[in-house]
Order: C-alpha cells, then sequence, then structure tokens
C-alpha cells in the first residue's frame, strides 16, 4: 500500500527523526520525503510504502494521529492514488 | 511526485470544500412488483437493506483512507408510481413509509424515487402516488419525490403541471419545509445521483453506483489566479480545475463500486453550492467579473461555467451523467441569498439562468399567498425552456405560508435558508385551467 503522508507543525528539534522511528516501528518504508520550513512552520511530506497484509491503512492512521497528538504536530495519511487520480493523465 | 502537486491536492480538499458530495445506488425495484401491497413493500424493503447494506461502512472507509469528506449516502429506487400500480392499493402512503424504514435503518442521508414520470400522460399508479405526495412527504423525513411533467420527445402535460402547483400549495400548507423534498421537473435523467430529484430510471441496470461531485471553492479558487485576464483563459482554467475534481469522483466512484460489488455508473460533476462560506456557485460567478450575482452579464458567465465544466469533466471520468454544471439553489447558497435580499436578483434573472445552467428554479421562496396556478405557470415556464433547449429543468420552490416578501424559509443544514422573494402577482389561470397537452416541438422529430 502506497501513501502520502504529511506533517506540519510548529518547528522543533527531532520532527524527522520522531516521525521515522514511527514509521520504522510499523515497518513503513519511507520511499521519497521532503522537507522546508513556511513561516516558521515545518512542513514535510512523505510517500510510504508497506505491505497491506501485515499493516491496515486504518491501523496506520490511527498510530500517527496518536503521534500527532502526543507531539503537537498535524500528521495527515491519504492514500497515494488520490493524488495520482487528480494529478496525473 | 511533486511537492506542489501534493500540496495543491490537499488544500482542494482541506482549505476549499472539495467534496464528494453524494454517493448514491440506484436500486431497481422491477422485481419487487406484487398485487398484494403488503408483500410488494415487504419485498422493496428487502431489496433496499440487502442491496446497500455496506453503502454507509464502505463510503466512510473510502473517506478515511482518501481523505476525501464523503457528505451524503443516498439510494434511489425505480419509480414508486410504476411498482406500486400493479398493487389495489388507493394511496401510496405506506409505500414511502417502507422507503423510509429501509433508508433509516440502513443510516443513509435520503432516499429518492417516490416518484411519477407523466410526460405524456398518467397511467393508474402515477394519479395515486401524486395524489400521496403530500401525506408521504409530512410523514417521512428521508424520503424524496419527484414527478417529470415534460420532455423534448414527448411535450408538457398541462394537465400534471396544474395538478403540481395544486400539490405543492398542499404540502406548504401542512409545513413548507416539506416542499424542498419535491422536484417537478422536465427532461429527468435517469442516473442522477443528486436529490430531492433523484430516481432510477427503466433503462437502467439492476444496481449502480452513482456519483455526485462538487467544489465551487475550488474554481473560485483557480479563478482568483487569472483576475482580468481574458475570458478564453477563464474558460480554461475551469475546464483544468473540472477536470481534476472529476477525477476524484471517478476514482471514488470506481472503488465504491468495487468494493460493494456493483457495477460503477456515473459521475454527476455538478457545482453545487453549500451555505458554508467560499462554497458559493454566486461567488464564481462574481470572480468572472460581476459586480453581483443578477448583474446583466449573469446568464452569459454562468453560460460560460455551465459549459467549461462539462468540457472538464467529460474527458476526465469514463462516463458523465446526471445533472452535471452547475447548480443555482437559492437557499444552499450564501451570497445568492445576500444578492437576493439586497434587491439584485429576482425570480426572472433566476429563470433566464436556468435557460444555460444544469438545472433549473431551485429551492427558492415565494409568498404564502402565490396562488396554486402561478406555481403552475412557473413550473410551464420552466418545462418550456427544458423542452426547447433539450436540457433538463426543474422546479423545486417553496410556498412560505404565512409569510411574505423579506421574510426567509429556514430548513437547516446543507439546505440553508430561502429569503421569500417577490413574483408577478398576473394571473395564468385561464392558461393553467386549459389542461391537455402542450405538443412536442418540431426539433423532437429526428427519427
Amino acid at each position: 500500500m502506497k501513501a502520502i503522508i504529511t506533517v506540519v507543525g510548529q518547528d522543533q528539534v527531532g520532527i524527522v527523526a520522531t516521525v521515522a522511528t514511527k514509521l520504522a516501528t510499523l515497518k513503513i518504508n519511507i520511499v521519497d520525503i521532503s522537507q522546508t520550513l513556511m513561516a516558521h512552520n515545518f512542513t514535510m511530506m512523505l510517500s510510504g510504502e508497506w505491505d497491506a497484509t501485515q499493516l491496515s491503512f486504518a491501523a496506520a492512521k490511527t498510530a500517527l494521529d496518536q503521534l500527532g497528538q502526543q507531539t503537537g504536530l498535524t500528521i495527515h495519511i491519504q492514500r497515494q492514488e488520490l493524488f495520482d487520480a487528480i494529478q496525473k493523465l | 511526485m511533486e511537492a506542489k502537486a501534493i500540496l495543491e491536492t490537499i488544500q482542494m480538499v482541506a482549505e476549499e470544500n472539495l467534496d464528494i458530495r453524494t454517493i448514491t445506488m440506484g436500486i431497481s425495484l422491477f422485481d419487487c412488483i406484487d398485487s398484494d401491497g403488503v408483500k410488494a413493500r415487504q419485498k422493496i424493503y428487502d431489496k433496499i437493506t440487502t442491496s446497500a447494506k455496506d453503502l454507509v461502512t464502505v463510503a466512510n472507509q473510502i473517506q478515511t483512507e482518501y481523505g476525501v469528506p464523503i457528505i451524503n449516502k443516498r439510494i434511489a429506487v425505480t419509480p414508486i408510481a410504476l411498482i406500486a400500480a400493479a398493487s389495489g392499493d388507493q394511496d401510496y402512503v405506506a409505500y414511502a413509509q417502507t422507503m423510509e424504514r429501509a433508508a433509516e435503518n440502513l443510516g443513509v442521508d435520503l432516499i429518492g424515487g417516490f416518484s411519477a414520470l407523466v410526460q405524456k400522460g398518467y397511467q393508474s399508479g402515477d394519479r395515486k402516488l401524486i395524489a400521496s405526495i403530500p401525506q408521504a412527504l409530512a410523514e417521512t423525513k428521508r424520503v424524496c419525490s419527484s414527478v417529470n411533467i415534460g420532455s423534448t420527445r414527448a411535450g408538457i402535460n398541462l394537465d400534471a403541471v396544474g395538478e403540481m402547483g395544486r400539490i405543492i400549495k398542499q404540502i406548504a400548507a401542512t409545513d413548507p419545509v416539506n416542499c424542498m423534498s419535491l422536484v417537478v421537473f422536465a427532461n429527468a435523467v435517469d442516473d442522477n445521483p443528486f436529490m430531492a430529484g433523484a430516481f432510477h430510471g427503466v433503462g437502467e441496470a439492476d444496481r449502480v453506483i452513482n456519483v455526485g461531485i462538487s467544489g465551487p471553492g475550488v474554481v473560485k479558487r483557480a479563478l482568483e489566479q487569472v483576475r482580468g485576464q481574458s475570458i478564453d483563459i477563464v474558460s480554461e482554467q475551469i475546464k483544468k480545475t473540472a477536470f481534476k475534481v472529476t477525477r476524484m469522483g471517478q476514482l471514488v466512484g470506481s472503488i465504491a463500486a468495487e468494493r460493494l460489488g456493483v457495477p460503477f455508473g456515473i459521475v454527476d460533476l455538478s457545482l453545487a453550492p453549500t451555505p458554508n462560506e467560499g462554497d458559493s456557485v454566486a461567488e464564481i460567478l462574481e470572480e468572472i467579473g460581476l459586480e453581483s450575482v443578477g448583474a446583466p452579464g449573469t446568464t452569459a458567465a454562468l453560460a460560460l461555467l455551465n459549459d467549461a465544466v462539462k468540457k472538464g469533466g467529460v474527458m476526465a471520468c469514463e462516463h458523465v451523467g446526471g445533472l452535471s454544471g452547475a447548480f443555482i439553489p437559492v437557499s444552499e447558497d450564501a451570497e445568492m441569498i445576500r444578492a437576493v435580499e439586497a434587491g439584485r436578483l429576482g425570480v426572472e434573472k433566476l429563470e433566464a439562468m436556468t435557460a444555460v445552467c444544469s438545472v433549473g428554479l431551485d429551492m427558492i421562496a415565494v409568498p404564502g399567498d402565490t396562488t396554486a396556478a402561478s406555481i403552475s405557470g412557473m413550473i410551464a415556464d420552466e418545462a418550456a425552456i427544458g423542452m426547447i433547449n433539450n436540457k433538463t429543468t426543474a422546479v423545486r420552490v417553496i410556498p412560505a405560508t404565512g409569510k411574505q416578501v423579506g421574510d426567509s424559509v429556514k430548513f437547516g443544514g446543507l439546505f440553508g435558508r430561502a429569503p421569500v422573494m417577490a413574483i408577478n402577482p398576473s394571473q395564468p389561470q385561464a392558461f393553467i385551467q386549459r389542461g391537455g397537452h402542450i405538443p412536442a416541438p418540431i426539433h423532437s422529430f429526428k427519427n
């Protein structure tokens, strides 16, 4: 399963590490990653891939929602097909 | 994938109110016909509740996984006038109650198809169904009704036009709010996923998934980027945006159809406003360059918008259908309400707009003392526009019992608030009372 994960929040030390650690625990492979600061807001986009037989989308979403609450970051996860459908011919 | 493309997609949903307005499952009830009404209704209940048992679950799953809000889950059934005709029942309110019970059990928002098709004449079930509409709408919350009184191929049934004026008055006498669940059509379409006019056409498959998408906010935002540029650029920008929006509908519809094991029908790309700020069709017209919707030029701007939306949508999905275009329901569009209240938009201008938009006089409140004949006259005018121009037109008008121009009728939620609008006081009584049938136009003879 492929998904786009976006992380937005107040810039702080270790955001990339925190998110990447969580993804590693969930066995979500990071295929692509980009990160920038927009008006002091940390903004990161990740393309992640994992084995759908090992981890359901709902479980991945719940885990990331929890991480978001713990860290005060806004973390969204959406399946990649949506982006492909809208942006690619 | 580029970061810009990802951000744009997220922004379309998060800030510009892009959503799947409805996933509507069409269900044929022809195999439920029975000479015993009780048995027929049991079959109807069973067929609806088994066919759509996973509809809400699947829609919620898709919403979670793809991050796209799916606002409504709905069901459309074969016009009940056709299904109930074989029973000896004298009124069809019990069929509406069956539909209500099935919809409630499934957790769907609305169920359409308490309908009759009388463009050429009445069959025995049609008269009973139409007579049952006021009570059916008073006793149910989710049931939607529609009556097709004219078409380009058949002309206009003036007897039915007269009757529907009286029926609408009768509904309003109990509660004007119930009028929002009834649409009077000309050239009604068989695969419309939008309410209140959705029904499952007689030529449709046993079950089908149709999707209605929206996104006036997305189009408005896209047009902000081309301010001051030529109208050609405006048209291009709308087409590109409509393309993206429709792609989402195609994706969601095909996933829903696959998970439900039902064939995927059509995507209806309709810019359907909601009373939320930034979700208005009137604002798009104003972005194109009108000081207010209703200004001279409004019809031209709407024609361009409607056509560009269709052009963008057609290439983006396998099958476009339904009503596809721009909706102009007054009560559901915050900017439209403001224009009416400021005296900048009247019923006559709205009627002109319906000649080029995708539907008709929609969610319009008129004074409580408006006569049945005047309402029939409005229906006849709309039907004539549809008949002559080969397009769907509709009337969903609300006589605001006990209210005058300056008052308003509140519907709540997505249906908003309708300011009572002035209508021409002169009467079409003698015209409507003639009854009979307006013949089909010359261009209907295409064989």
